[in-house]
């Protein structure tokens, strides 16, 4: 009973969220999927993964949010503007990218930083890694922004 | 010069990031749209300089070694295209400040337009054929969004068949890619050029052909161009000019580079090809101008005459160095002109209120600078000395006869005199007959701006006209480079294979 009462109750104005099997699964999906893209973005260099899809996983959660709840709901699990996420993106790949330019490389080339912790031993840390996040953020921001603008014009 | 080759593309990808950044402010926005296009100009002049004076710049991106990597590579005619491209965003970036609405402008405008140019400057820059697929797309989706901007009903019906035409033509080059990559195992155009030779397949000739009616399709070559003439006119009147100035010609590019260092012009059928397809578009395109009575869509036809000209001087490659080298004054030349006409097309819009012939006129009594800063281009457009259009026309031409395509220069002469017939009538509709009446009054706003760039670009025109020995000086030492791969190869993939 406890755990009922956290999900949120329906919204009366939206046909879609009378759904309580969508609210109740969106409700347990949103952290999982999200969680799921932060995996996907971090095993990305070395193994399948990567910016783009994280960010495609991302904003699936959002859309599953959207439409168990609302898109103002959507808009506050993303916290900001999704087309601000697409220019920060933008902005950290070209950085990413732009470091290379800086010791006379071409654009682009990796650069690794490593550093070792105390718990999880070496890590390594590039630019590669800033370029995906990059990505990650733009393909979001840009899903996001479709995905609610179109939610929008249809209320 | 790792730096000189990527700034092209960084400037206006940065410029657009942080316009988006910035989007809640007006001030902000223009303010890097006119620095965006002024430092790409600046970008754009060192490019050109650095590779006149050291042939092909490579830079390998990500330093993975050319045949596995991505390479951009800024060979003469890349430079060129790309301080055109410059020259163009610069001048719509400050027509723009002084025409776009402030509707438009929170739809995003400015953004995209630099995201435009990004996909513009890679698609000139790159060195890999899927790269250049990918840029073909940047810039295409950007061009979907601006066709639309503002979502009248017009731009709805010319954006469906603009956005058809232009994935299918995409598709093919897709498939032609794929194709490519089955045959010879390399992506990189250097490197395909060296395996291609090696490969003795029929399928070499399908290739080429799927290239060309994709590029065709891009470039608005006869008899895929109909998409053009219908959606040209229905975007903001900046929009217009700026594809009118650059998206055709990044197919022509294309068509340039893949024809010239891929598939040489040795074989008959690409060279038959070419030749009719030069021909049927510069005469199908001012036929089609002649028959219209709208400002832009007469504009409109006209591109697609003269890519015709630009096509010509391709087909004639292989048997005359001078004809690819008026192709190429030719794009130097039209990038600006066409550009221009749509920008005067626009403030005849704002002073009047109507692209129609017919509700036009009495301009010239009005506004004589007006006049002048129009016949300027239309005199140019139609090949009238001493301005860029007749040296362009001249060289393809000369190129033609010493080629012995006897036919196609009396095409091209016979274009030349329609184009003139165009150019007379709007000069009549809108500038010499009285106006009708009842005219709509100016729109209200400055135009301080608008007729500052189309005096701008106006001047540039005179100036290549003038020193149009200059011009042919580069556009011969591009054409020059274009006709010997071996080049081209050697300096992406190394010591000579």
């Amino acid at each position: 009973m406890t755990r009922e009462r956290r999900i949120p109750p329906p919204d009366r104005n939206a046909l879609r969220t009378q759904s309580l099997i969508l609210r109740t699964t969106g409700f347990f999906l949103l952290p999982l999927l999200l969680l799921f893209a932060l995996f996907l973005l971090l095993r990305g260099h070395n193994a399948p993964g990567g910016g783009f899809i994280a960010g495609l996983v991302a904003s699936a959660a959002i859309a599953v949010h959207l439409f168990a709840m609302s898109e103002a709901g959507a808009r506050r699990v993303l916290r900001v503007d999704p087309r601000d996420l697409i220019a920060w993106g933008l902005i950290l790949a070209l950085a990413a990218g732009v470091i290379g330019l800086f010791s006379g490389q071409p654009f682009l080339t990796a650069h690794w930083l490593t550093v070792s912790l105390p718990v999880f031993g070496e890590l390594k840390l590039g630019s590669p890694l800033l370029f995906d996040l990059g990505v990650f953020l733009v393909v979001l921001g840009t899903a996001s922004t479709i995905i609610i603008n179109l939610a929008e014009q249809d209320t | 010069m790792n730096l000189l080759v990527i700034l092209p593309i960084l400037i206006p990808l940065a410029a657009g990031a942080l316009s988006l950044l910035g989007r809640h402010s007006q001030r902000v926005q223009g303010a890097l749209a006119v620095i965006g296009g002024i430092a790409l100009v600046i970008s754009a002049v060192a490019l050109l300089l650095a590779t006149w004076e050291q042939g092909h710049i490579v830079s390998e991106l990500g330093s993975w070694p050319a045949p596995f990597g991505i390479v951009l590579v800024s060979d003469l005619l890349a430079a060129i295209m790309v301080l055109l491209s410059a020259v163009t965003s610069a001048a719509t970036a400050f027509y723009s400040l002084g025409s776009i609405s402030i509707a438009h402008r929170k739809a995003g405008y400015f953004p995209l337009m630099h995201l435009l140019l990004a996909g513009v400057n890679g698609a000139f820059l790159t060195g890999d054929i899927f790269n250049l697929y990918v840029w073909f797309e940047v810039m295409l989706v950007a061009s979907f969004s601006l066709l639309i901007l503002g979502g009248e009903r017009a731009q709805m019906e010319g954006a469906i068949k603009y956005v058809t035409l232009n994935l299918v033509s995409s598709a093919l080059f897709l498939s032609a890619v794929g194709l490519l990559y089955g045959l010879v195992g390399t992506l990189n155009m250097a490197d395909i050029a060296v395996k291609l030779g090696e490969v003795d397949s029929g399928m070499t000739t399908v290739i080429a052909m799927l290239f060309m009616v994709a590029f065709g399709i891009k470039a608005a070559a006869f008899p895929f161009f109909f998409w053009l003439p219908a959606s040209y006119h229905t975007p903001q009147v900046a929009v217009s000019a700026l594809f009118a100035g650059l998206l055709t010609k990044v197919g022509v590019y294309a068509l340039f580079r893949v024809f010239t260092l891929i598939f040489g012009m040795d074989d008959p059928l690409i060279h038959q090809v070419l030749l009719w397809g030069a021909g049927l578009t510069m005469v199908t395109g001012v036929l089609g101008a002649a028959a219209q009575f709208e400002f832009r869509r007469i504009l409109s036809f006209h591109i697609v005459s003269q890519i015709g000209y630009m096509m010509m001087g391709l087909a004639l490659a292989s048997v005359s160095v001078l004809a690819l080298a008026g192709g190429i004054f030719y794009i130097i030349h039209h990038i600006i002109v066409k550009a221009n006409l749509f920008f005067v097309s626009g403030l005849v819009y704002r002073l009047r209120g109507s692209y129609e012939l017919k509700q036009l006129g009495g301009l010239y009594r009005d506004k004589p600078w007006l006049a002048l800063l129009f016949l300027i281009p239309a005199l140019s457009l139609a090949g009238m000395p001493p301005l860029s259009g007749f040296f362009g026309k001249f060289i393809v031409i000369r190129g033609g006869v010493e080629a012995g395509a006897w036919a196609l220069v009396a095409a091209a002469l016979l274009v030349g005199l329609l184009t003139l017939y165009s150019m007379t009538k709007i000069w009549a509709e809108v500038f010499w007959k009285a106006a009708p009446e009842n005219t709509a009054c100016a729109a209200s706003g400055s135009n301080t701006l608008l007729y500052a760039t189309v005096a701008g670009l106006a001047l540039i025109t005179v100036a290549i006209g003038l020193g149009a020995q200059p011009v042919l000086v580069l556009s011969q030492a591009a054409a020059e480079q274009l006709l010997d791969p071996s080049l081209y190869i050697t300096a992406v993939l190394g010591e000579a294979p």
